[in-house]
């Protein structure tokens, strides 16, 4: 399997070493912050587990507890990027953009405000926590919203990029995170661009297109793909929307058939975006690798994407139905 | 401060070209609210003519106060008010709720220069208008922030997370103004969902509030004054208010609240403002 050298060399390795990408954003908004002082931080009383709380430590005068008020968060955030501030609002998906989507319609999108919308705990993997707390339907409400970047990065250091992004971008961004500690996938030199997806390893009979940690996944089908003589394309996609659309033509052109990955509802979100762009541009046939319309339950995050066939066999499972589909 | 009689009369003269433009305005675009905007047409003259530190001409410019319209449906008399201040050219005002106009049904952020917000789904500007205070405070700005809502939108939860952080942030630098006019939609607010006291639950908020009739220019610019000199405390204006006002058969009937007059109605309605005060008493019929 030829490996993009902007891929980890140690990712088929047992320990390769993981780490959550909520971290990235912590870092990355530090970062933004030492570079623009613009740039301020609102948070909804989970400034430790959105990793806010390096920013407040480093910046505290930039930095503002808004209490459990996701809505009124949003609306502030559009006030301050009203008067030139890059603010970042960070909660859980569920919250935010979840309990906020009018205010984030309104005062943020409909406005073209700068604003950065933060959503962690992304996924179903936050696990135990149970449905109330799985946002698998933030892509899609963040997608449908004119003006709005939607990105879902796959480890750590796509992450701080991608918040490093947002703060350069002008225009509203929604970047999803996820709570468990998840394999680094990017080198630190792995370039990062909004609307560029990267071909993490070359192949000719499948594109697989996957979004997140799950990218992981991604590879491990790939390698197993590889020991039964099928040579899968592994296609990174973090930007959900803007979608790169000349890299995925690309590669489907050469393929001709197409697996998704993500961790989200396969309604809506990277799917959804894959498919809307093809069935106009280069119709082939597009199998969804996601959770299947329903709700999550508690349980240990793995458990969880065994469950509900988010995890390499389940990608295996689709390319073999597109191959024999084929013939 | 003391405000001349002559300051309060020119208010008054724009408060009623304001209310005659919202009332051809609304005869033009066939839909449309008839009673909230007349009923504040008194405080937007008193903010903009008077109150507001803005050049019509620098509509943009840093330093300027900002306005806040959180129930947007009212804005007939945004517009009206920033025409006949100078900010665009009063003819656009025909233009309100056609295709292509820059005079949206509900008013969409910058797209007329004084045009601050985005507003209309209810709630939302009181959030907007604190972000801008804590913005400005940051920036070390002595522009201040006036926040205009209804009474209808206290209903709103998000008011609310916004009234307890305006608190917790003491921000002396924003003004909110109720609209006390007591109706909505449905019907009058007390019968819809009880809002009083809402001077006391402001006040325990860690508000300062202040209460005037809304149709009293020198009250409205007084109390502007008064909020002015309060630190540590964010301002409300209770403004106690008649809907419709201007045009008696619109005035205090909740039926008006969402719609606009039919032709017969308009001209009635504009031969009672013309004449108003004797200002042209040559008016026909």
């Amino acid at each position: 399997m030829m490996l993009s050298p902007f891929v980890n060399p140690k990712i088929f390795e047992h320990d390769v070493e993981a780490v959550p990408t909520r971290n990235g954003y912590g870092e990355g908004v530090v970062a933004a912050g030492k570079k623009n002082s613009n740039v301020v931080v609102l948070c909804c009383d989970l400034t430790e587990s959105t990793r806010s709380l390096a920013f407040q430590k480093e910046f505290p005068d930039r930095f503002f507890e808004i209490g459990v008020a996701e809505q009124n968060m949003a609306g502030m955030s559009a006030g301050m990027a009203a008067c030139g501030k890059i603010p970042f609002i960070a909660s859980y998906a569920v919250f935010s953009p979840g309990r906020n989507w009018d205010q984030i319609r309104v005062s943020i999108a409909y406005s073209d405000l700068n604003v950065k919308i933060m959503g962690a705990h992304a996924g179903i993997s936050v696990g135990p926590d149970g449905a109330t707390h799985q946002a698998l339907e933030d892509m899609a409400i963040m997608r449908v919203l004119p003006h709005m970047v939607v990105l879902a990065p796959c480890d750590v250091h796509e992450t701080r990029k991608a918040v490093l992004a947002a703060a350069e971008y002008n225009g509203p961004v929604y970047i999803r995170f996820t709570r468990e500690k998840t394999p680094i996938i990017t080198m630190d030199n792995a370039p990062f661009e909004i609307g560029k997806a990267l071909v993490l390893s070359e192949g000719t009979d499948v594109t697989l297109i996957a979004c997140g940690p799950l990218v992981y996944e991604a590879l491990l089908a790939a390698k197993e793909l590889e020991a039964e003589g099928i040579r899968a394309e592994v296609i990174n996609c973090p930007s959900v929307k803007p979608l790169d659309t000349a890299t995925i033509l690309k590669s489907v052109r050469k393929t001709r058939r197409v697996v998704t990955i993500e961790e989200h509802q396969i309604t809506g979100g990277l799917f959804g975006a894959i498919a809307e762009f093809l069935s106009s541009r280069f119709p082939v046939p597009i199998l969804p690798v996601g959770m299947p319309n329903v709700f999550g339950e508690s349980g240990e995050p793995d458990e969880l994407l065994e469950k509900y066939e988010m995890k390499a066999d389940r990608i295996i499972a689709q390319v073999h139905r597109l191959l024999h589909a084929a013939k | 401060m003391v405000v001349l009689q002559n300051t309060i009369s020119k208010i008054e003269k724009a408060a009623t070209d304001i209310r005659i433009a919202i009332i051809d305005m609304l005869l033009e675009a066939g839909s449309g609210h008839s009673a909230g905007p007349l009923g504040m047409a008194d405080v937007f003259a008193a903010l903009y003519f008077n109150i507001a530190r803005i050049d019509p001409k620098k509509p943009w410019d840093e330093k300027r106060d900002r306005i806040i319209l959180s129930n947007g449906h009212i804005c007939p008399v945004w517009y009206a008010t920033l025409a006949q201040r100078g900010f665009f050219p009063k003819k656009e005002l025909l233009t309100l709720r056609k295709l292509g106009s820059r005079l949206q049904g509900h008013p969409h952020r910058a797209s007329l220069p004084g045009i601050e917000n985005t507003g209309g789904p209810l709630g939302q500007g009181l959030s907007q208008a604190l972000g801008i205070a804590l913005a400005l405070r940051l920036n070390k700005s002595r522009s201040r922030v006036f926040c205009l809502m209804s009474d209808g939108e206290q209903e709103e939860g998000q008011t609310w997370e916004a009234i307890m952080c305006a608190g917790k942030y003491r921000v002396s630098n924003l003004t909110a103004i109720i609209d006390r006019n007591n109706i909505q939609i449905d019907g009058p607010t007390e019968s819809i969902m009880p809002l009083e006291p809402i001077a006391d639950k402001y006040m325990s908020f860690n508000w300062h509030v202040i209460e005037v009739d809304g149709h009293n220019v020198r009250q409205i610019i007084e109390a502007c004054d008064e909020a002015a000199a309060i630190r540590e405390k964010p301002t409300l204006i209770l403004a106690h208010t008649i809907p419709g006002k201007g045009v008696d058969f619109m005035e205090n009937d909740y039926l008006w609240h969402g719609k606009p007059p039919n032709k017969a109605e308009a001209r009635r309605a504009l031969h009672e403002l013309r004449t108003l005060r004797g200002h042209i008493m040559s008016e026909h019929e």
